[in-house]
């Protein structure tokens, strides 16, 4: 052999096939009876084997106030820490000199879900959601505006944290 | 005449459609058989447990586009689905399914067509199967097909020869070779695994390979071929292979049902194979035939999704260096010891004759299972000893 490939020695007269095909179809019966894995999703969407973790990076949801109001101050940190640019945010003044998001948008398609407006929100009002379900008929709506934020009601991620990295 | 005509125009309907309505359900079972092997549920949202789910496929494969190659042989491409899909379903009209329907008007027999030359009628038509499938390969101008085409011709006329040499010995035991002969003598005492068990052996697999099987797929062999023969076909060309290649383990479902386990017939009893006939004895018989061939159906599933493919040189070896000539040494053996016992002895085919034969059977089995199988039937890729 010109080039050193690795040739296995392999237990040539004791290997035998017939009753090793036996032994295999054997297990393979068993199989036939054992308990399923599958989860049958759309009915069924968490087991026990498996969960959604609330660590989970979904779509966004901005939480309210007792008046339903936005809790968001816009302050600015969160499209300015995005490293997606996907947050438009364009703020106003009301007459006791609060600060509010007149225009809150974020483009979901371009979000990486990292995770980071909700980090560093002050107000902790923007947060990403544990949530999957996102199917849309159109492009147009995966431009999620304020009023869709507040009106998600699905829980919220509860990121990681450093000072505890096994979530216990 | 008339009645033969009428009779056999129904029975052609009759059998040509179950073939279908099974085949199709054959498939949905080899996927939840499969999925369950591998404790997943399989398909089952289209009806239920999934029932409907072959003519969900059916529905889909009408109308999805057929794709033709600019570079394929137009003809030969459009030939080949139906050359490999109707020696299959061909087949199937030599092997007697139940005992003789009584009708006002004569006794039906429940075989599509009688022939008295049955076997040697299913060995040729078998053997027609592998031009469908070496017409695709060529037909579409691509290499893996062809590679699949050639691998078909090559392994189908390697183990046709296996195949047709163990089943020598069941029409050497039964004197004859039309199957409803086979079937009555099996029915008058014992099945003819028993007296010829490794024949039997022998059978199944040359079958597994004539059926292009797992471990025998390699004219397909997804990993190395892509498709292998059907690699260019789609829509109902495509199906029309799969349909042939389920008829075909249903045919080779009933040859061994038939050739082994004693057909139609009901074990331990006598009373369903003879005279007079009633439609009770159609029935019973047509569901043990029924019950024995889906059983072999499930030997075929479970085989498949237990067993890796073989190694081209392999698949030579084992047909060339093995299943040749031990299916002519088992035929040679056999043939002198139904010699002994019927010319020397004078017996006659029956329990004692079959036991005797039994013990021949598993007297061959211990070398062939315990000293042969090490290392010498499929060599798998041994180092050789290097000086």
């Amino acid at each position: 052999m010109a080039i050193g490939i690795k040739v296995m020695k392999r237990p040539g007269g004791q290997a035998s096939y017939l009753r090793a095909t036996l032994k295999g179809m054997a297990l393979t019966f068993s199989h036939l009876w054992r308990p399923k894995v599958t989860m049958q999703y759309p009915e069924e969407k968490s087991s026990k084997d498996w969960t959604l973790s609330p660590r989970w990076r979904g779509t966004h949801r901005m939480l309210t106030d007792e008046q339903g109001r936005a809790k968001c101050v816009a302050c600015g940190l969160c499209p300015q820490i995005c490293p997606a640019n996907c947050i438009k945010l364009v703020p106003g003044e009301d007459e006791h000199g609060n600060r509010y998001p007149l225009i809150y948008e974020i483009d979901e398609f371009r979000c990486v879900f990292c995770g980071y407006c909700q980090e560093v929100c002050p107000e902790e009002a923007i947060h990403v959601g544990v949530h999957y379900e996102n199917a849309e008929y159109s492009r147009d709506r995966f431009v999620y505006d304020l009023e869709r934020l507040c009106a998600q009601t699905h829980p919220v991620s509860t990121l990681w944290d450093p000072s505890d990295p096994k979530g216990e | 005449m008339t009645f033969f005509l009428v009779s056999s125009v129904i029975k052609i309907i009759v059998v040509f459609t179950v073939i279908m309505v099974g085949v199709a359900l054959l498939t949905l079972a080899e996927r939840r058989i499969c999925a369950w092997m591998q404790d997943r549920l399989g398909p089952n949202r289209v009806g239920p447990q999934g029932l409907l789910q072959p003519a969900a496929d059916g529905l889909k494969n009408l109308l999805k586009e057929e794709t033709l190659p600019a570079q394929a042989d137009k003809v030969l491409f459009l030939l080949a689905p139906a050359m490999s899909f109707v020696p299959a379903l061909l087949t199937f009209a030599v092997i007697p399914f139940a005992t003789p329907l009584p009708t006002p008007w004569g006794d039906v027999e429940m075989v599509v067509a009688n022939l008295p030359v049955g076997f040697l009628y299913i060995l040729a038509f078998g053997s027609l199967g592998v031009y469908g499938i070496v017409l695709a390969g060529w037909a579409s101008n691509n290499k893996y097909s062809l590679l699949g085409g050639l691998r078909a011709s090559a392994q189908m006329i390697s183990y046709e020869i296996a195949m047709g040499m163990s089943t020598v010995a069941v029409l050497l035991l039964a004197g004859n070779v039309t199957l409803s002969e086979v079937v009555a003598r099996q029915a008058q005492s014992i099945w003819f695994v028993f007296p010829l068990s490794l024949a039997y052996f022998l059978f199944i697999v040359a079958a597994f390979a004539e059926t292009n099987r797992l471990p025998f797929d390699l004219p397909e062999a997804e990993g190395e071929l892509i498709a292998g023969y059907h690699t260019e076909y789609s829509a109902m060309k495509f199906s029309m292979f799969y349909i042939a290649e389920y008829s075909n383990m249903v045919t080779a479902s009933a040859l061994m049902t038939t050739l082994f386990f004693g057909g139609w017939d009901i074990p331990f009893t006598h009373w369903d194979n003879t005279p007079p006939w009633s439609p009770l004895k159609t029935v019973l018989t047509l569901g043990m035939f029924s019950l024995k061939v889906i059983g072999f159906l499930f030997v075929y599933i479970w085989v498949r999704w237990t067993l890796p493919r073989f190694r081209y040189d392999q698949l030579m070896a084992l047909g060339w260096k093995v299943m040749l000539p031990l299916a002519l040494a088992y035929v040679t053996v056999i043939a002198t010891a139904i010699w002994i016992l019927h010319e020397q002895l004078g017996w006659t085919y029956g329990t004692r004759f079959a036991l005797a034969l039994f013990a021949l059977n598993v007297l061959l089995a211990i070398p062939l299972f315990f000293v042969l199988d090490r290392g010498r039937i499929v060599a798998g890729s041994v180092a050789e000893e290097r000086a």
